[in-house]
């Protein structure tokens, strides 16, 4: 795949790096001149100095190959415009974008932006995570945040224990995957009762999730 | 008319004092205070000073009740970020904004954000006047009013 990374901070040196010892095609576009040269002692060829919301400089880097575009700059601005117009200029199927502002998440998404990464958030959900303990703990995010995979611990309160699957009043479009009992996943069929110390996994779309901590962990 | 203008730079003032004077609501935005200090001590509207592509600096500034939103800050990119942020979230009906870079200003407009290219204008204006053609109406437009011009 040809990757083209636009920002040379950390995470675009990272990446790159990564991204070369995966044997894919990288090509690293940094602005500043002395930046650009420190990273080329590393990276060698696969760094070129100049700014990355030029269309000069996209044509010069061939844009219109490339299978991916991540703009990983500081600015929110500078990596929407770089994402926008690699869509609508060079037809890149697909755009990544770190956000550093998360508010800023949604707009991206909602122009077109494919895949947006905010490392604030991020950090948040798992201090969030360690908050919450022995309730729904969010595994991954699918469906840009839509739907989630959650965890669930059963501690001695939660009203349904001893219960089965049928029993219990799940919301719509939440589905259990699978209850780890003992370091076992067991798969969820409807003779199974759940006991103290399960961990339930399941899919739910996140706005469903406090509904989710209800059944299980009961209201507190 | 309730206008939000982001950038209080030449263009930005000189908009917010004119329609200010004209009786609309105007609420200025600028990251930097000092550059809030070219509007004069007459100046009625409301200045906020932040980050343009800050929804909740946008917010303060009245933009659920804008009827027209003008992006002119020196960035391109912060102009063309916050005039999208305008029209597709907060759904502002008027939307403008100032780009230096012909060939972004020419992509967005596509995308139906009415950009002014005043890099294009100036030099196609000026080209024209050295062809020798009239400028016309052009005259107007650069005249000052009595209140712009200071002695």
């Amino acid at each position: 795949m040809y990757v083209i990374v636009a920002g040379g901070g950390r995470i675009g040196h990272y990446l790159s790096r990564a991204l070369i010892d995966a044997e894919h095609e990288v090509l690293m576009v940094e602005k500043d001149r002395g930046r650009a040269d420190y990273l080329a002692e590393e990276l060698g060829e696969a760094v070129t100095r100049g700014d990355a919301c030029e269309i000069r400089t996209m044509r010069e880097i061939g844009m219109e190959r490339a299978d991916v575009v991540v703009a990983v700059t500081g600015d929110d601005e500078d990596n929407l415009v770089i994402c926008q117009m690699a869509k609508l200029r060079f037809r890149v199927p697909r755009t990544i974008a770190k956000v550093n502002n998360p508010e800023n998440e949604d707009i991206f998404q909602r122009l077109g932006i494919d895949t947006t990464v905010s490392s604030t958030k991020i950090i948040f959900n798992l201090i969030e995570q360690q908050i919450e303990t022995n309730e729904v703990i969010p595994l991954a995010p699918l469906q840009r945040g839509n739907i989630e995979i959650v965890e669930v611990d059963l501690g001695a309160d939660s009203p349904i224990l001893g219960k089965r699957i049928p029993q219990i009043a799940l919301p719509e479009g939440a589905l259990i995957i699978s209850i780890v009992r003992d370091g076992h996943a067991i798969l969820p069929n409807i003779d199974v009762e759940f006991r103290q110390g399960d961990s339930v996994i399941a899919l739910v779309s996140s706005d469903k999730e406090s509904q989710i901590r209800t059944v299980f962990a009961g209201v507190r | 008319m309730n206008v939000v203008i982001l950038g209080c730079g030449r263009i930005g003032s000189t908009l917010a004092a004119s329609l200010d004077r004209e009786g609309h609501n105007v609420s200025i935005i600028d990251r930097n205070s000092d550059a809030l200090r070219r509007l004069r001590a007459d100046f009625s509207g409301n200045k906020v000073v932040g980050n343009g592509i800050d929804e909740a600096v946008l917010r303060k500034a009245g933009i659920e009740k804008a009827d027209a939103f003008v992006a002119v800050t020196n960035g391109d990119n912060t102009n063309i970020m916050s005039v999208q942020i305008a029209k597709h979230k907060f759904e502002v009906k008027k939307v403008v904004t100032r780009i230096y870079d012909p060939i972004r200003a020419c992509a967005y407009r596509e995308l139906g954000i009415e950009t002014i290219c005043t890099t294009i204008i100036g030099a196609r204006i000026i080209e024209d006047y050295v062809k020798g053609k009239d400028l016309g109406p052009i005259g107007e437009y650069c005249a000052l009013s009595d209140d712009e011009a200071v002695i």
